[in-house]
């Protein structure tokens, strides 16, 4: 039997509640819980909440962290660097709210479900917060029932990474996301995907770096000819993807002891994941003996030479690589799938894994700043027809972008601002807020950057420190004897050289702006 | 069992063999149920709905945005990219330099902060680690982020989303999560300063966003408690009487005035009194006119208030923006919130017809804001007394002027 019976009293307020028992109706439900639970917090709320705990732990939560003043200006150039391509391409954009109904996030990430946040039930609908930005923009596509669209969406995602895995790892990050979805004639978006990648990679100035691509059902294909068993096709596929990671023999070693696979079986995927090139390797493997038994990889081969075809006229093919050996992510794609890494070794690398926007079945090698490839299946999955759109896109890993940058900031003799403003208002003397302020005034209005000091009668020495500090090039010194013959001195704060300017608008602005 | 003044909650659960019976005393055998009392209730009550498959076990493509929240379509993120480049290019002229925090608190940072709005808190599952919520504003972030870091001097702007859970059955086309764009100049400065220098920001952004035409409410909070005081209402009735005259921009006067001596038990003669000065618009020569009043001058803290509007606008018109900004006696907003000036921007053109914006402007929803106000904000040198056991060490209390605002 079960019953619930809830009664309030409260300032002269009555509400009695009760809900029959199960054995006489279907059963309690789901929205007579909710209003329960309802009653009881508003009671909760009104008692006064967390029995008046009022401790201050100055601390963010495991795993996020503030950005900076410094931080957010790296931040801003790269975003602005990113998007700049992005809409060089005719990129639109969309925003999705941070959390979702739980019940779109159930069943699209697998095992790693269980990292995803989950927001209190107090009472209303169950909510999670958003793991990536590919099931949002899928539910978006749905909702909107949209076939054709070419969208960037750069915003922060949540995942409950156990940080004793991972040193480093980030529990609220952002991801970047580009795709393109829609029916389109062969290869071209996804061309146009490797090129964008390639300009950004280019602009960011990372140092030198390789896209490496490969496919889906040439990796299918070849374990058929090489004999894997279908149903061994996803375990063989992620120990493949280890090579970036461990040498051949251990991978070999995986597959054969912990696998079970024969290891003819094994040697021959050796040959195969070891070879690299561009479109001559894929007209050689259409030619190989072995691998032309495979539709499936014939196809996927074709489709390498279509694409090298079209990077060669998008003059990208210096830096991409058709490489047998990548493997990543499988789960989630259906054809092309392509991976950035930065060749110098430079940086100490943060593990990425997962954090580049699939789930993390996928391995990313340490020095991955991007991956992605071709889905046509997700989208389907969230229409109630199963109506398909097909989806070609890259996720730019732009963490670990953000952490490389501020180590090069660090690095460098260069300060890196957090305000932009050029000039600086001081005064020599005291008695002259009035005049900088009717001068700053002057400035705001034409549209440059001024700042000046929040004191009546500030020491010159202090306001030049100021503009030391913050990087500002310029400060315009009044004083009493300037304000007498109507000039301005303008001063360099670097190198100190000085420029008497007669006091009008138009002279200090000219002298500002160049 | 059902008497008046008397509270019982009993819960029962039968399922699958399990059989949980708890009973909470009733009130009058113990001071009162707790907080913990109820929160076990609620466990218990949770955990059966999860049994029962949280949403009744249903698997449909429900193709919907959390309520309250809504996704940006491209024309709307573009319109978006061009509001924010304004008003970040005008925080910029200024030399304001922005943060970021993380989208979710512990909890208990944001414990007692907001009063009766923390039922409005959106909390995370414990699932098994620290208690966590999302943020409500960026100003309790804020205070955290200066405290952590032992900041004692800084200009700060910051847009980001914040997170309520309002009841829309009260509020039409209210959002639960939506966008506050927060400017912030922290330290201890000369008076006046940067407070004129937050106005003229706020004038800059309002004439560039082209919204048509607007004006800048000010006053002060010494102001209107000096008014109180000399018009004879009692220190405890305060805060009370302050709500109605707030309501000064819905209502006309005989209603507000009925409302203090009807409802809230004021003297009409009082009421009078109050009415004679909530009437009053002005500038500078406003100021100086009441700091002559033979009634006002009575009041330390009122003059205090006044000689500080006259230096503002003195500092307003240096900047060239005293066109636009009305020292206005009947401004009464977030008064828990502030502790000198205040001030709010309306649009005087009726035009486009208005989402309410009652406490989405960023301070507490005792605040009303008037239909058609785009901004607000004023001094608030208190709110770090939160934090002062982190900051004790500079010796000096750090003082705030902020304009928070809501991007609908």
């Amino acid at each position: 039997m079960f019953c619930i019976r809830a009664c309030s009293g409260l300032v002269g307020c009555r509400t009695a509640t009760r809900v029959r028992s199960l054995h006489s109706l279907p059963g309690i439900t789901v929205a007579q819980i909710d209003e329960e639970v309802a009653k009881l917090l508003q009671l909760k709320a009104q008692l006064g909440g967390d029995d008046g705990k009022h401790q201050f732990v100055l601390k963010t939560a495991k795993g996020t962290r503030d950005y900076n003043p410094k931080q957010m200006a790296i931040r801003e150039k790269v975003f602005n660097t990113i998007i700049g391509c992005f809409k060089r391409h005719g990129a639109e954009t969309i925003d999705t709210p941070v959390f979702e109904l739980k019940e779109t996030l159930t069943g699209k990430y697998g095992e790693d479900s269980k990292l995803i946040y989950d927001l209190k039930d107090q009472g209303g609908e169950l909510l999670s917060l958003r793991y990536d930005l590919t099931v949002p923009f899928a539910r978006y596509l749905a909702m909107n029932k949209i076939t054709n669209i070419k969208r960037y969406h750069i915003a922060k995602v949540y995942r409950r990474d156990n940080p004793a895995m991972t040193r480093g790892r980030y529990r609220e990050f952002y991801q970047c996301d580009f795709d393109i979805a829609g029916q389109y004639d062969a290869m071209i978006p996804d061309a146009e995907c490797l090129k964008i990648v390639h300009e950004i990679l280019s602009e960011l100035d990372l140092g030198d770096f390789r896209i490496k691509v490969n496919d889906r059902r040439i990796l299918d294909g070849m374990f058929a000819v090489c004999g894997v068993p279908d149903d061994k096709f996803r375990t063989i596929c992620s120990t493949v993807d280890k090579l970036d990671k461990l040498p051949w023999e251990e991978v070999k070693k995986e597959m054969v002891n912990e696998k079970g696979l024969s290891e003819e079986a094994a040697d021959q995927i050796g040959e195969y994941v070891s070879m690299q090139g561009g479109m001559d390797l894929a007209e050689r493997l259409l030619q190989d003996q072995k691998m032309s038994q495979s539709k499936q990889a014939c196809a996927g081969l074709s489709d390498i030479k279509l694409l090298f075809s079209y990077l060669q006229l998008f003059q990208v093919t210096d830096k991409v690589v058709f490489d047998l050996s990548l493997a990543r992510g499988l789960d989630y794609y259906t054809g092309i799938i392509y991976e950035a890494v930065l060749t110098q070794a430079g940086v100490a690398p943060v593990t990425t894994d997962a954090q580049n926007g699939a789930p993390s079945e996928e391995s990313v090698s340490v020095g991955s700043v991007a991956g992605g490839g071709r889905y046509d299946g997700l989208v389907g999955m969230f229409d109630p027809k199963g109506r398909k759109v097909p989806c070609v896109g890259v996720s730019i890993g732009i963490e670990r972008v953000f952490s490389i940058m501020e180590q090069k900031a660090e690095a460098s003799a260069e300060k890196v601002r957090t305000t932009e403003v050029q000039v600086m208002v001081a005064s020599a003397q005291k008695n002259l807020l009035e005049e900088k302020l009717k001068l700053i005034t002057e400035l705001w209005n034409a549209g440059i950057k001024a700042e000046v000091m929040y004191k009546k009668n500030p020491k010159l020495l202090s306001q030049l420190q100021h503009c030391e500090e913050s990087g500002i090039p310029l400060v315009a010194i009044l004083g009493e004897q300037e304000l007498k013959d109507g000039v301005v001195k303008l001063r360099v704060v670097a190198t100190r050289e000085e420029v008497q300017l007669i006091h009008n608008t138009h002279t200090i602005l000219d002298s500002c702006l160049t | 069992m059902n008497m008046l003044g008397m509270f019982c909650i009993r819960a029962c659960s039968g399922l699958v063999g399990c059989r949980t019976a708890t009973r909470v005393r009733s009130l009058h055998s113990l001071p009162g149920i707790t907080v913990a009392q109820i929160d076990e209730e609620v466990a218990k009550l949770l955990q059966l709905k999860a049994q029962l498959g949280g949403d009744d076990g249903k698997h449909q493509f429900v193709l919907k945005t959390a309520k309250g929240t809504r996704d940006y379509n491209p024309k709307q993120m573009a319109i978006r990219e061009k509001v924010f480049n304004t008003i970040i290019g005008c925080f910029k002229r200024h030399g304001a330099e922005t943060i970021d925090t993380p989208v979710f608190e512990l909890k208990e940072t944001l414990t007692g902060k907001y009063g009766e709005d923390s039922k409005l808190i959106y909390d995370l599952k414990d699932q098994g680690g620290e208690l966590l919520s999302l943020r409500y504003d960026l100003t309790v972030p804020f205070a955290r982020y200066l405290a952590m870091n032992k900041i004692t001097n800084i200009k700060r702007y910051h847009i980001a989303k914040v997170y309520r859970r309002d009841n829309p059955a009260m509020t039409r086309g209210r959002y639960r999560e939506f966008y506050q764009c927060d400017f912030d100049i922290a330290g201890q400065y000369d008076a006046m300063i940067p407070d004129a220098e937050c106005l003229k920001i706020v004038h800059e952004i309002l004439s560039e966003l082209d919204l048509g035409d607007f004006r800048i409410k000010v006053n002060d909070r010494r102001i209107l408690d000096g008014m109180f005081a000399v018009c004879g209402v009692p220190d405890d009735k305060f805060r009370t009487i302050c709500s109605t005259v707030d309501k000064l921009d819905k209502l006309p006067w005989e209603e507000v005035k009925k409302e203090m001596v009807n409802e809230k038990g004021l003297s009409e003669e009082a009421a009078d009194q109050i009415g004679e000065y909530v009437s009053m618009q002005g500038g500078m020569d406003l100021a100086e006119r009441l700091l002559q009043d033979q009634k006002m001058s009575q009041s330390k803290q009122a003059c205090a208030g006044l000689s500080d509007i006259k230096l503002l606008f003195s500092y307003l018109q240096l900047f060239q923006v005293t066109d636009k900004v009305v020292f206005d006696l009947s401004l009464a907003r977030g008064l828990d919130y502030y502790t000198g000036i205040i001030y709010e921007a309306v649009l005087t053109q009726a035009g486009v017809a208005p989402v309410t914006t009652d406490a989405q402007n960023g301070a507490p929803s005792e605040e009303s804001v008037s239909v058609g106000s785009v901004a607000g904000g004023g001094r608030y040198d208190g709110k770090c007394r939160v934090w002062a056991s982190a900051l004790a060490s500079r010796g000096s209390s750090p003082s705030w002027s902020r304009k928070p605002r809501h991007i609908g």
